[in-house]
């Protein structure tokens, strides 16, 4: 039943092919098969322990980290396996950014925040770097709170000021995908509006995946949304679609709230 | 709130009695502590106080009846403690980063972590005597770098484990976020990691160098002591906690007064040393 959330015709930038995933023993994703479309937004909903955010973090290779953590199966970026050990997953990592759940700036300046990630796979001359950190914090709308303070800690930033600037740290290294785990749920209301603006901005540019808690949020910023439940994709279609008719039951059971 | 009944009234009193026993005996308690160490204080600065002088700073330990001061012993408890903090640090900020960075699967890391908890709480003469054995009985005679050798194996489990410590204090999420944008590990752990517990591992060098520069017992088989002030790091070296200890033993007058100058000098830059510490620390947890 996987195969229906495929679609072979469109314009695919991952494809994710049958992926299992195992913390130890414990069988948290099965059989997961689906396309995440580029250049638009696509949304990973479903309860706690759903295994959402752990399929977000396969896709940047990022489980590797923990020894007890092991991913079977394909993740296709543009044809191209990126499970496979022969894989630099560095360099995967430098195409796929992410942000995370709680903000995490580096403990250096706002300005050294940006550059960090630029000068590990870019040679800049000052003048270049300048430019480059301009043009992140203004993608990530931060550049004008910060303009006057860039030699700052990051540390000394609001939580969602820390927020957008980790998409502006992910940004500047100019990735193709970006993943976001569940980026606002440590935000107050008017925060989690601006980054949700930023989303809608980032396609333009980037493909981008974001788990969340909130399906208002799903359905506000995605155009395709994924809902799994217990390791299970359920159902992957339009975000309009999942919202106002969806083919499962129990699609329509968390999305009106029965249950979850 | 529910009106006081007798019964409740009664559990209040009970405990409001406790709580006033126990406040009494921690305040005892509090108090004999700090009576014994104010007495040794006190003590200290009498004896100490008149004892410090130009002359104390300036010439070299005397022999007996003449006038002198410590010049020799300051100069070799600075080279050794110096030459110590040198080799134990990069050994100690090394070992400690494989432990919390690297050592995360296997057993390896556990079990250095345990061995240098023993290294941590070993008697300092025993250190001594192994450096005793393995460097000093070899080369046929006693040095200021024997002494260092001995002093650098007391600075290395201290900054092994704060080092280790402190990376653990590092919430994973950062070292994620650098992983993440496909920074090399060893580029996390350089400018992330280090970077963030930079302050904790410096205060735990300092915390080192404050626990060698009283030590005496590394020093009496590896350093052995001077009477005339040297520079050479492998010729016998002369030292505050040596010189401290041969002085008070000795009958002379004049020379219980430059022990208990040295004493004062060793409890006033441990003090400063300790300050520092906090100092860095506060400025980290600001």
């Amino acid at each position: 039943m996987s195969d229906l959330f495929l679609k072979p015709d469109s314009n695919v930038r991952i494809a994710v092919r049958d992926l299992n995933f195992y913390y130890g023993r414990f069988h948290a994703i099965k059989n997961v098969s689906m396309d995440v479309q580029s250049n638009k937004v696509t949304a990973f909903i479903g309860p706690s322990g759903c295994g959402k955010s752990t399929l977000l973090r396969t896709f940047n290779r990022l489980h590797e980290l923990y020894p007890q953590n092991r991913a079977t199966g394909e993740i296709l970026l543009d044809g191209r396996n990126v499970l496979d050990p022969r894989e630099d997953p560095t360099l995967l990592r430098a195409r796929v950014g992410m942000v995370f759940q709680k903000p995490t700036p580096f403990p250096m300046s706002i300005y050294d925040n940006i550059a960090f990630g630029v000068r590990l796979y870019e040679r800049l001359n000052p003048r270049q770097m300048d430019e480059r950190v301009e043009w992140a914090l203004t993608k990530a709308a931060l550049w004008n709170e910060v303009k006057d303070k860039l030699n700052q800690s990051g540390n000394g930033l609001s939580g969602g000021q820390q927020q957008r600037l980790c998409i502006a740290r992910c940004i500047a290294i100019k990735p193709e995908v970006i993943l976001l785990d569940e980026p606002c749920s440590a935000l107050d209301p008017i925060s989690t509006a601006h980054i949700e603006e930023l989303v809608h901005d980032l396609k333009e540019d980037y493909t981008v995946v974001i788990v969340t808690h909130n399906m208002q949020q799903a359905a506000r910023v995605s155009d395709y949304t994924a809902y799994m439940y217990l390791g299970e994709l359920i159902e992957f279609d339009e975000t309009d679609k999942i919202f106002t008719k969806p083919n499962q039951k129990a699609t329509e059971d968390y999305i009106t709230g029965k249950f979850g | 709130m529910r009106h006081a009944t007798p019964a409740i009234r009664r559990i209040y009193n009970r405990r409001r009695r406790l709580n006033r026993i126990n406040m009494a005996m921690s305040a005892l308690g509090m108090g004999f502590g700090l009576f014994w160490l104010a007495w040794i204080l006190f003590t200290l600065v009498r004896y100490g106080f008149e004892a410090l002088t130009w002359k104390l700073l300036s010439q070299s330990t005397p022999p007996p009846g003449s006038d002198g001061g410590l010049l020799n012993a300051i100069v070799g408890s600075v080279m050794m403690a110096g030459t110590a903090t040198l080799i134990g640090t990069p050994v100690g900020v090394l070992a400690g980063t494989y432990l919390a960075e690297y050592g995360r699967r296997g057993w390896i890391a556990p079990a250095t972590r345990f061995i240098n908890d023993i290294l941590l709480s070993a008697p300092s003469i025993v250190l001594g005597l192994f450096i005793y054995t393995v460097y000093v009985a070899r080369v046929g005679h006693f040095s200021g770098f024997a002494g260092a050798l001995a002093l650098s194996l007391i600075v290395i489990p201290v900054v092994v484990r704060t080092t280790d410590d402190m990376l653990k204090l590092v919430p994973d999420s950062l070292r994620e976020a650098a992983i993440a944008l496909g920074a090399p590990k060893w580029k996390m752990v350089t400018r992330v990691s280090y970077r963030a517990a930079r302050t904790g591992i410096a205060t735990g060098v300092l915390l080192a160098v404050a626990r060698i520069s009283g030590e005496t017992a590394p020093l009496l088989f590896t350093a052995l002591n001077n009477q005339f002030l040297s520079h050479d790091m492998n010729a016998p070296m002369a030292n505050l906690p040596v010189v401290i200890f041969q002085f008070a033993m000795s009958p002379y007058d004049d020379w219980h007064k430059i022990a208990w100058g040295g004493a004062i000098l060793i409890t006033l830059s441990v003090l400063g040393i300790n300050i520092l510490a906090r100092l860095l620390f506060r400025q980290r947890n600001s």
